[in-house]
C-alpha cells in the first residue's frame, strides 16, 4: 500500500515538474489582452528613467500604454533582437545595432516596415523635420548592392557626430592658444609637441576598438581622395595601394612618431579614454557628441571645446564621422504597426525632442529642438551639415578588410607595420573576400 | 500458464521502471533540448552560409572547413591560446601545487588562507581585467610606478599595447585568476592521501623529498590530470579577460579562438563560418584531452 502511494506521488510530482514550464507558457499567452499597446526595446540605459516618462507623457496625452524594456549591454540588447527574429517574437518597435548588411538582411525578411509612404506624407512634413544626414543611415538608395528595395526604414530619435575635444585648462598650461584649437595637420603636430614639451599627455581615444580608429581613417579618406573614390575602392575599381590610401594610412604614422597619442592608446577602450579626458589626464580626445553626458558625469567642472578633424587636403572638405545616433524600426509583422509609427511620429516631434535633448545631453534628430542646446552641443550641432557615414553609400566594404584596417593602423601606430605593407595586405584580403563572394554568388 | 505470483512481479518491475524513467524523463528533456539539439544545430550551421538573421540558409557543404584552412588569424589565435595554456600548466599549476602543499601541512591560519586563494577563481573576468589594467596602464599604471621605485624605469611601458609583452601580460592576469581552482582540486587530492602511507615512508628512513617523489607524486597522478585537463580547457576558452583589457590587439596579437569566432559572428555576420570555427576548435580539444588521457594512463602503469 506504501508503496503505491509512492509511485502515484512521484508520478504527480514528475508530472508537475514536466508540465509546469508548459502551464507557464499558456497562461503568459492566455495573458495577452493584458499587455500594453505597444512594446518597445531599447539599450540605452543611461536613457531609461528619459524614456519612461516619455511613455508616461504619451499614455496621458492619447490614452496609448507604450511600455519602453531595457535589455543592456548593447551587445546582449543586438543578440537578443536577432534571437527574436527568428522566433518571430520582435516587439512593436525595435533597434538594430549592427552593419547595413545585417540591416538589409532584417528588411528583406521581412521584419521592418517601409517607412517612405509615411515619411512622404503631406508633402514630406515628417521627413522634412529631420536633419538632413540623419535620416541616411536608415535610407536605401535604388540599386543598392543588398537588393533592398529603395526606402525609408528607421526613425532617428537622436543624432551623433565624432569630432575632435582639447582641454582649455591643459592647453593654456602648455602657453597654447585656448580658442584656436589646431585646424590643419601640421598644427595638430605642433601641438603635440608643445603638450610633449610640457609633459602633457596627448589624445585619447577608444582606439582598442577598431571602429573608433576606422572612423578617423574614414575622415582622412573622404577629405584626400572624396566619396566618389572610396566607393570605386569598395567596388575593386581602385586598389588599397593607391597612394591616396598609402597617404591616409600614413598619418596614423605621423601622429605614433609624433608622440601625439597617449601611451597604450591603441588597447584603450572608449570608457577608459573618456575618464582619462575627464580626469584632465589628456588635453585631447576623440570622442562622440554622447560624450557631452559622459563628461558632465565625471567631471561636471571639465573646462573643454570641441574642433573638426584636421585639415589634410584642400580638394575636398573636412568631414565628420556621423549621422543617426539612436533609430528606431518598426517591426512590419506588427499588430500595432499604426500605432507605433504614431509614436514614433509623436517622439519626434519638437516638444518631446527638446525635452530628450534637455534630459540626455544628446543631439535631437529634429533640426528645429536645437533651442536650449548647451555650448558644447551647439558646436557638435554645428558640424552635423559636415557628417558622413559608410552606410550612406550604396556599397559596403567587406568586414575583414574593415578589420584589416583597423587592426593594421593600430600596428602603424606602434611602428609594426608601415602604410604600404598594410595597403598590400589590405588589398589582398579584398581580392579573397571579393573571390569568395563571386563564388557564394555562383552558389 | 504463468503463476499469479509472477506475473504480480512483472507488473511491479514495469511500474518500478516506469517510476524511474518518469524521474529522469524532465532531465532527459532538458538535456535534449537545451544540450544536444543546439550540438548537433552547431554541426548543421558549420555546412551553412548564413548571416544570423535571414529565414533561409545556402548550403555549402565542406566549404567553410576548406576556409578555415587557411584563416591565418585563426591559427594564430590557436597558437596565442595554446602559448597561453602552456604557461598556465607550468607556472600556475606550480604556484597552485605548491600553496596546495604548504596548506596541507596544517600550518596556522590554513582556512584563511584557502578562502584567501580561492577568491580570485570568484571574480568576474571583467573585473580582473579592469584592475589588471590599470597595474599595466602605460602612465599610471602600478607595475611602471614600482620599476621606476627599484630604479628599472627603462623597462617601463604600455605592457598591454606593446606585442611583444602584451599575451604574456594577459597569461599572468589568467595565471593569477585561475591558480585557485588547481589549488583547491590538489588540496583535496593531497587530503586524500592516507596518511599511513607518509608514516610507512618515515619508518623506511624516507626524508621529505623522497616522501614527496615516491609517495604524493604517483597518489596525485589522477588529481595531476583531472587539473591539467581543465587547465588546458580552461585556458584555451579564455575571453573575458581579453575582452576588458586589449580587445584582441594590438593588431592581432591577443587574439584567441573565442574572439575570432565572436568577431565571425558578430563582425561578420558569417554565423556558419562561426560554427566551423566553433566545431574546429572543439575537435582540437577532444583530441587534446584524449591524448592526455592516455599519457596519464601510460603513466599510471609505469
Amino acid at each position: 500500500m506504501e508503496n503505491r502511494i509512492f509511485r502515484f506521488l512521484s508520478i504527480v510530482v514528475c508530472a508537475v515538474i514536466f508540465f509546469s514550464p508548459t502551464s507557464g507558457c499558456v497562461s503568459k499567452s492566455s495573458q495577452k489582452d493584458s499587455k500594453p499597446a505597444l512594446v518597445i526595446w531599447h539599450w540605452m540605459s543611461d536613457r531609461e528613467d528619459t524614456l519612461q516618462q516619455i511613455a508616461q507623457q504619451y499614455e496621458t496625452e492619447t490614452g496609448v500604454k507604450v511600455e519602453f524594456q531595457l535589455f543592456a549591454p548593447s551587445e546582449a540588447y543586438g543578440n537578443k533582437v536577432r534571437a527574436s527574429a527568428q522566433t518571430d517574437t520582435l516587439p512593436d518597435i525595435y533597434g538594430i545595432l549592427a552593419e547595413t548588411r545585417d540591416y538589409a538582411s532584417f528588411i528583406k525578411a521581412g521584419f521592418v516596415e517601409d517607412l517612405t509612404p509615411y515619411m512622404e506624407a503631406n508633402n514630406a512634413l515628417w521627413k522634412k523635420q529631420f536633419f538632413k544626414k540623419a535620416l541616411s543611415m536608415d535610407t536605401f538608395v535604388k540599386d543598392n548592392q543588398f537588393d533592398v528595395l529603395p526606402g525609408i526604414y528607421g526613425v532617428p530619435i537622436d543624432v551623433t557626430n565624432i569630432q575632435f575635444l582639447y582641454n582649455k585648462d591643459l592647453f593654456a598650461k602648455a602657453g597654447l592658444d585656448t580658442n584656436k584649437p589646431p585646424r590643419t595637420f601640421e598644427q595638430f603636430k605642433a601641438v603635440a609637441k608643445k603638450l610633449k614639451e610640457n609633459n602633457i599627455q596627448g589624445l585619447v581615444s577608444g582606439w582598442g576598438e577598431i571602429w573608433m580608429i576606422n572612423c578617423l581613417a574614414d575622415n582622412f579618406a573622404w577629405n584626400i581622395m572624396g566619396q566618389d573614390k572610396i566607393l570605386a575602392t569598395i567596388k575593386g575599381e581602385v586598389p588599397y595601394t593607391d597612394p591616396d590610401w598609402i597617404k591616409v594610412f600614413s598619418l596614423f604614422d605621423e601622429m605614433g612618431k609624433s608622440g601625439l597619442l597617449a601611451s597604450g592608446m591603441i588597447t584603450m577602450v572608449n570608457k577608459h579614454a573618456e575618464q582619462t579626458f575627464a580626469n584632465q589626464r589628456a588635453a585631447l580626445a576623440f570622442n562622440g557628441s554622447w560624450c557631452v553626458n559622459v563628461y558632465k558625469g565625471m567631471n561636471p567642472d571639465l573646462n573643454y571645446g570641441v574642433f573638426l578633424p584636421p585639415k589634410i587636403s584642400d580638394k575636398y572638405p573636412v568631414v565628420v564621422w556621423g549621422g543617426a545616433g539612436s533609430s528606431f524600426k518598426v517591426n512590419a509583422k506588427s499588430k500595432h504597426k499604426e500605432a507605433a509609427i504614431k509614436f514614433l511620429k509623436w517622439i519626434t516631434e519638437k516638444k518631446q525632442q527638446i525635452f530628450l535633448s534637455k534630459e540626455t545631453h544628446n543631439l535631437p534628430s529634429n533640426r528645429n529642438a536645437l533651442s536650449n542646446l548647451s555650448p558644447h552641443l551647439k558646436q557638435f550641432a554645428s558640424a552635423m551639415k559636415n557628417t558622413v557615414h559608410p552606410s550612406q553609400l550604396p556599397n559596403s566594404e567587406y568586414p575583414r578588410v574593415i578589420e584589416t584596417m583597423g587592426k593594421g593602423i593600430q600596428l602603424i601606430i606602434i611602428g609594426q607595420q608601415t602604410p604600404e605593407e598594410l595597403a598590400q595586405k589590405m588589398q589582398k584580403i579584398k581580392e579573397q573576400e571579393m573571390k569568395r563572394s563571386e563564388k557564394y554568388n555562383k552558389k | 500458464m504463468k503463476p499469479k505470483s509472477e506475473n504480480k512481479i512483472n507488473i511491479s518491475k514495469v511500474m518500478d521502471l516506469t517510476t524511474s524513467y518518469l524521474f529522469i524523463l524532465p532531465a532527459l528533456v532538458i538535456f535534449l533540448l537545451f544540450g544536444l539539439y543546439p550540438f548537433t544545430q552547431v554541426f548543421w550551421l558549420s555546412v551553412h552560409n548564413w548571416d544570423g538573421i535571414a529565414l533561409s540558409k545556402v548550403f555549402v557543404g565542406l566549404r567553410n572547413f576548406i576556409e578555415i584552412f587557411s584563416d591565418g588569424p585563426w591559427w594564430n589565435s590557436m597558437c596565442h591560446a595554446a602559448y597561453i595554456a602552456l604557461l598556465a600548466l607550468i607556472f600556475q599549476n606550480a604556484l597552485a601545487l605548491i600553496l596546495a602543499l604548504l596548506v596541507d601541512k596544517d600550518i596556522r591560519g590554513g582556512n584563511i588562507f584557502r578562502v584567501i586563494f580561492y577568491l580570485p577563481p570568484v571574480l568576474s573576468g571583467i573585473v580582473v581585467g579592469l584592475i589588471w589594467g590599470w597595474i599595466y596602464d602605460g602612465n599610471y599604471g602600478l607595475l611602471n610606478h614600482w620599476l621606476g621605485f627599484l630604479g628599472l624605469e627603462h623597462l617601463a611601458r604600455a605592457w598591454l599595447s606593446d606585442p611583444k609583452t602584451s599575451l604574456t601580460c594577459i597569461a599572468v592576469i589568467h595565471m593569477w585568476k585561475g591558480f585557485g581552482w588547481g589549488f583547491v582540486i590538489l588540496l583535496a587530492g593531497l587530503q586524500g592521501i592516507p596518511r599511513a602511507l607518509y608514516e610507512a615512508a618515515e619508518v623506511d628512513g624516507a626524508g621529505m623529498w623522497q616522501k614527496f617523489v615516491n609517495v604524493t607524486i604517483p597518489m596525485m597522478i589522477p588529481v595531476f590530470v583531472l587539473v591539467m585537463i581543465m587547465t588546458i580547457l580552461g585556458t584555451m576558452q579564455i575571453f573575458d579577460i581579453i575582452a576588458a583589457t586589449t580587445n584582441g590587439g594590438p593588431g592581432y596579437a591577443t587574439e584567441v579562438p573565442v574572439t575570432r569566432i565572436l568577431a565571425s559572428m558578430q563582425g561578420a555576420s558569417r554565423f556558419g563560418y562561426a560554427c566551423t570555427q566553433a566545431v574546429v576548435f572543439g575537435v582540437i580539444l577532444l583530441i587534446v584531452s584524449l591524448t592526455q588521457l592516455r599519457i596519464s594512463k601510460k603513466m599510471k602503469q609505469v
